[in-house]
């Protein structure tokens, strides 16, 4: 599915993903678990191709290609989207526009803006004939994030912290998504902060200082980061002697 | 009474191109003016509203009153254009909104084979004690840009009244527009302009919207949604004034660039006179937004059609 061998990038000078190695399986929800500043969302960044992301070492293989040097809509047309932390606001631009959009270059039997609404618990009713603008809570514009993503039915599925800034009541709506997206053969990549979210992964990986120090069951990369990550002073600046640590496996 | 005649046609034709449904001006039950180049080609009155008509050398004049207290049920269509490549269509108008009335009107221009066209408005509006008026305008133009676009507004809201105006020059080039709003907002009333303009070619665009808050607890927004692309120049400037008490006004100016040889420039101007004024302004101004665009791009679209979706959305 996806590869990423040996990626750096640095931005201003600085080095912000080092040596960075990362295998996905098809289908599989694979939790990326970091502290604020360490990377996560650059990481999905580079992965969807954005600009000022591009100049990257080492290489992006996806399904067998290396996408390193395509533009963003060539990643989307070959199966690879993202929802945003913060996703783009529109004027003008209906909710069942903005996911038509995403079914334009949609995989096999795409789900209606209706249905994606419905995943993700909002009222189409209430939901399709909006804006997306600035008139959409936080919240509700997050959730049509994932609906947009729904309706574009990716092979690979980017979500940047999808449960930031969701109310408690509406995130049992987000983890299902997330394992339908699973259910229907899209591999997720989940980034997140916060471990219990994490634990929905059937895999994860723990993203510390640019660089990925542990990938295995989630429940154990969780107790790993909540140890040697979440209070770790080394953000974005690796050092070797924390590479090397024999506790890490890779 | 509408008489049908190939002119009346024309105009039809170029109406329906502009967004308008040609059914409405002949429908009874709507009020409609159809003014073609310097001739009146139709008139529908209903009850409540009065529509006086009269020809000018280069354009026309026209008076519309509606009856205090009327509730105009379906919009009242004005059409206005000039169908040859060259012309002068100068139209003077006066609106006056009954106290209490409420109507909405849906004006076109349209100009779709214009190469040297000049087409002015100068309109007077009068908007009566907690009235409500909406006037909606589309214009419709031809690709060669040879078109001078010149309407001058001036209103007047009265106490408790409502006026809500839209511009809106999205389809076509227009060569020269140059709109200049200004309202006199009065007690608890609320007066909202709103330009959306798509400039292209060697378009020249200047919107001015003023808005003078004079009386206590106005209302008022000078929005602007301006397009340059290709060598076009754009000039925003949205003023308000907040000369009463508790007045709120706000200045909304987005310009967006496409191309490397279009320009554009906006100019907030914000003058509190009464220190329980309250004025704001927010404006932007530069190319599509990056994370907008790359957002539809990581949903298959490319480059160009992202910024399309953006800017389409954005002048809606």
């Amino acid at each position: 599915m996806l590869q990423l061998k040996n990626l750096g990038l640095v931005l201003n000078g600085k080095q912000i993903l080092y040596n960075l190695n990362l295998e996905t399986r098809h289908g599989e929800i694979h939790g990326i678990l970091g502290a604020n500043g360490t990377g996560k969302s650059t990481l999905a960044s580079v992965i969807l191709g954005l600009s000022g992301y591009r100049e990257v070492t080492g290489s992006i293989v996806f399904n067998g290609e290396n996408i390193t040097d395509l533009p963003v809509s060539q990643r989307a047309r070959r199966g690879i989207t993202m929802a945003w932390q913060e996703p783009a606001r529109f004027e003008g631009l209906s909710v069942a526009e903005y996911l038509s959009i995403g079914q334009r270059h949609a995989g096999n039997v795409p789900l209606s803006p209706r249905e994606c609404l419905m995943k993700v618990g909002l009222t189409p009713e209430n939901y399709l004939m909006r804006a997306v603008d600035t008139t959409l809570s936080g919240g509700e514009r997050k959730r049509i994030e994932l609906a947009s993503v729904l309706a574009m039915r990716p092979k690979l599925a980017i979500l940047d912290e999808p449960d930031s800034g969701i109310d408690a009541l509406s995130i049992d709506y987000v983890v299902e998504v997330i394992k339908t997206f699973s259910r229907n053969g899209t591999t997720v990549l989940l980034i997140t902060h916060h471990e219990e979210v994490a634990e929905i992964a059937d895999r994860a990986s723990s993203l510390c200082g640019g660089t990925i120090l542990k990938t295995g069951d989630p429940v154990a990369v969780a107790r790993f980061f909540r140890n040697h990550c979440q209070e770790c002073q080394h953000v974005n600046i690796p050092e070797k002697e924390e590479q090397n640590n024999d506790s890490i496996v890779a | 009474m509408i008489q049908l005649s190939h002119d009346f046609e024309e105009i039809a034709e170029a109406y329906e191109a502009s967004g308008g449904q040609a059914s409405s001006l002949l429908d009874k039950q709507s009020a409609s003016l159809v003014v073609s180049h310097n001739k009146i080609l139709g008139k529908n009155e209903i009850p409540g509203v009065r529509i006086e008509g009269e020809e000018t050398p280069t354009g026309a004049k026209a008076s519309i009153t509606v009856a205090p207290g009327t509730i105009v049920q379906k919009p009242v269509h004005l059409c206005f254009g000039v169908i040859p490549k060259d012309g002068i269509q100068e139209i003077i108008s006066e609106f006056n909104i009954g106290e209490g009335a409420r109507v909405t009107f849906q004006a076109h221009c349209t100009f779709p084979n214009a190469e040297k066209v000049k087409h002015t408005m100068d309109a007077r509006i009068y908007v009566g004690k907690n009235a409500e008026m909406t006037y909606s305008e589309t214009h419709f133009h031809g690709p060669s840009g040879g078109t001078e676009v010149l309407p001058v507004v001036r209103v007047t809201v009265d106490e408790g009244g409502v006026l809500k105006n839209e511009f809106k020059l999205v389809q076509g080039a227009v060569g020269r527009l140059q709109v200049d709003y200004e309202g006199d907002v009065r007690k608890d009333a609320v007066c909202e302009f709103d330009a959306r303009v798509y400039g292209k070619g060697d378009d020249r665009i200047s919107v001015k919207e003023s808005l003078f808050l004079n009386g206590e607890n106005a209302r008022g927004l000078a929005k602007s949604r301006i397009v340059s692309s290709e060598r076009c120049q754009s000039e925003v400037i949205g003023e308000a004034v907040g000369n009463a008490p508790f007045a709120r006004g706000h200045v909304d100016c987005v310009e967006i660039i496409k191309g490397r040889d279009a320009r554009a420039s906006a100019i907030p101007r914000l003058v509190v006179v009464d220190d329980r004024a309250k004025l704001t302004h927010e404006a932007a101004i530069g190319s599509v937004d990056k994370k907008q665009v790359e957002t539809l791009m990581a949903r298959g679209l490319t480059e160009d059609e992202a910024v399309d979706v953006v800017v389409r959305g954005m002048l809606r």
